[in-house]
């Protein structure tokens, strides 16, 4: 079981990583999971707004912008998501 | 009669009345903020529309610019002008505004023609209350809606409780104002608030679609239409801005507009 929900969350993980990858401009290769993502990606606020909607119609959840505060890099981000799905 | 030119081409405005149909865009950089110069342009707006009005069977409001249809108030405005003078005339100030942008919104809501607000991006506080004015919200999918007032401790002042109390069950209205959480188009068109989700980049095309269609009707008729269906909540209007003025007088809204404007996070705009 547990192999299996960590296998759910990396594989949200790698779909958050490629998404990133694709809307922002950024090679995949240079965005890791502890990253931060503002500084990884060079976004703002705005752009984070994007991001946030991007991945809700990506994953087909609804992220209360909230339960992002705080939240910095990748891999935290990814258990927000799975947490929705 | 007051005059109504048929283009406008300002700062924070342009307009242009094409096929029967007013085009009415925000340009405003950054997120078209609505500080006093946006209000008085949308004033001079508000003077031609009655004009224009009896020329057009549609209204469509769009933004210009990448960031979105509008981040609302222009806060480092308000707060720059309310240090610039003592509080009894600051609160004179917000009083005066919001009555001239209530009279703007109350009359693109009771306009004779139909309204459409396409919409993207950002579509915040009194940007969603611009929108919120119009009989209907065509969105890009990319579009995100919010009311992060509470997070200043205020209301939001354009309006727009009690439209979202006309328009939408009270549950979700609080959802909106107690959170302060921002939402997607296609969960704004669950709860009934958007007409149309559309793709990137297409909101304004379906805005024009839609004005086309409605150009096949009877005026008079769709005027009459609207008017039985869409009344103005001209009481609470006058409510929301005497309980925005109670709370602004407070200390904490002070501070809090003066952690928004100096503000460093990366995430200013999240409650």
């Amino acid at each position: 079981m547990k192999a299996n929900d960590m296998t759910a969350a990396d594989h949200t993980l790698d779909e958050i990583l490629n998404l990133a990858s694709v809307h922002f401009k950024v090679p995949r290769e240079k965005l890791n999971p502890d990253d931060d993502f503002f500084k990884a990606l060079g976004i703002d606020s705005l752009q984070t707004l994007e991001l946030l909607t991007r991945l809700e119609h990506h994953f087909h959840i609804e992220l209360p912008d909230y339960e992002l505060q705080g939240v910095t890099d990748f891999r935290t981000l990814a258990g927000k998501i799975q947490a929705r799905m | 009669m007051k005059a109504s030119p048929a283009a406008h081409d300002g700062k924070a405005l342009f307009w242009e009345l094409r096929e029967g149909v007013i085009e009415l865009a925000l340009r405003r950089e950054p997120c078209n903020e609505i500080g006093s110069l946006s209000l008085d342009e949308l004033e001079r707006f508000a003077d031609a529309f009655e004009g224009l009005q009896r020329e057009a069977h549609a209204l469509i409001i769009y933004s210009d610019l990448k960031a979105g249809f509008c981040a609302g108030a222009d806060l480092r405005e308000l707060y720059q002008r309310s240090q610039a003078m003592d509080k009894a005339e600051a609160l004179k100030g917000v009083r005066d505004f919001l009555e001239r942008i209530h009279r703007v919104l109350n009359l693109i809501d009771a306009a004779p023609l139909t309204t459409i607000a396409a919409v993207h991006g950002v579509t915040f506080g009194g940007g969603f209350e611009l929108a919120l004015a119009c009989d209907l919200i065509i969105s890009d999918k990319m579009a995100r809606f919010c009311f992060p007032e509470l997070r200043l401790g205020l209301i939001p002042g354009f309006g727009g409780i009690p439209r979202l109390k006309r328009d939408l069950g009270n549950a979700v209205v609080r959802d909106l104002l107690l959170t302060g959480r921002s939402f997607n188009a296609t969960k704004a068109q669950q709860i009934g608030l958007v007409s149309q989700v559309v793709a990137e980049g297409e909101a304004l095309r379906a805005a024009r679609a839609t004005a086309a269609q409605l150009g096949k009707f009877d005026l008079d008729t769709a005027a009459a239409a609207k008017r039985f269906i869409k009344p103005i909540p001209h009481e609470e209007l006058r409510q929301e801005i005497d309980l925005f003025c109670e709370l602004f007088s407070r200390p904490a809204v002070e501070a809090g507009l003066k952690k928004f404007v100096e503000s460093t996070e990366a995430q200013p705009y999240l409650p």
